[in-house]
């Protein structure tokens, strides 16, 4: 065997092992978010009625529509995987689109709740959120910081999934080889099961 | 085929994916609707356990967990295991505080 052939027939690949490696970052995501929620449960548990009273400011119409846009994300991000393993190449293609078109439109939403809130002067620091009981401010605190943590990892998640899209077009990507598509679909999931706690806990309060 | 190459995945139809997304939209609707419903304290609990639910689903189908090997199941068991128990310790901690 001459040794370019050797370099050719064993380049170092080990699936099992990116897979695991994935896991463990989104571990760590479990720990910041984890933190927040220990965060959210205490207050939550202290103000009871602040909570109440400023979760009702929160539009559940948005929040369920954007859970609905999120999962179905998922779905077609889902759906992409088994795409490339079935060697369809293009179906896998705007699968991938699909989701960064419903991830766009979860951040329009996103765009159109905050600018309101902005609008009635519900932001951070501002003198109208300020005159409010301690409790609410605590809630709409935590209320910015955790679905703009969630944003931002939407946000990740769109450019990730836009290099897989060149990557698929690249054929990086290939039936043989879609472990970067299947890391970065394990990374969307995860933002949306964040998603499916924060929806509840904030929008539907009664 | 290499044998440090080969992808171990079973390939899941586009069917079962379908499948579950339904189920879950289903299970946002129930979310929201109970909502509604005071059952005063069990409402959190309601949430959370539809919430629960939901995220198994996720795991299972969407993230491949069910045809993984079973280090990876132990691995998340052992992750979520941890995060409980940090958890339920600052909860004990806590209210220990307080009724002091």
């Amino acid at each position: 065997m001459s040794s370019s052939e050797h370099t050719i027939s064993h380049v170092h690949r080990d699936d099992v092992a990116s897979r695991m490696g994935m896991w463990l970052f989104l571990f760590t995501e479990l720990l910041l978010f984890g933190g927040m929620f220990i965060l959210y449960s205490v207050y939550r548990y202290n103000n009871p009625e602040a909570f109440h009273l400023a979760a009702k400011e929160l539009n559940t119409i948005i929040g369920t529509f954007n859970t609905m846009i999120l999962l179905t994300s998922s779905l077609t991000m889902a759906l992409s995987i088994t795409a490339i393993q079935r060697n369809n190449k293009s179906l896998s293609i705007f699968f991938q689109m699909m989701t960064v078109i419903l991830a766009l439109g979860f951040m329009v939403n996103k765009y159109f709740e905050w600018g309101a809130k902005f609008h009635h002067g519900i932001y951070p620091g501002s003198d109208q959120l300020l005159s409010k009981p301690a409790g609410e401010i605590l809630f709409f605190g935590l209320y910015y910081v955790m679905t703009g943590l969630h944003g931002l990892h939407v946000l990740i998640g769109i450019c990730l999934i836009l290099l897989m899209i060149y990557y698929t077009a690249k054929e990086v990507i290939t039936q043989d080889n879609y472990m970067k598509l299947e890391s970065a679909g394990l990374y969307w999931h995860l933002v949306d099961i964040i998603w499916i706690f924060l929806f509840p806990l904030f929008y539907l309060i009664t | 085929m290499n044998d440090n190459t080969h992808i171990d995945h079973k390939s899941h139809g586009y069917g079962v994916y379908v499948l579950i997304w339904f189920a879950l939209m289903a299970l946002t609707g129930i979310t929201v609707a109970v909502a509604g419903i005071n059952f005063g304290a069990l409402t959190i609990a309601t949430a959370l356990v539809i919430a629960s639910v939901k995220t198994y689903l996720v795991l299972t189908v969407f993230m491949h967990l069910r045809s993984e090997t079973m280090v990876f199941k132990i691995f998340i068991l052992v992750a979520l295991f941890f995060l409980i128990i940090s958890f339920i310790l600052l909860f004990t901690d806590y209210s220990f505080i307080v009724r002091n």
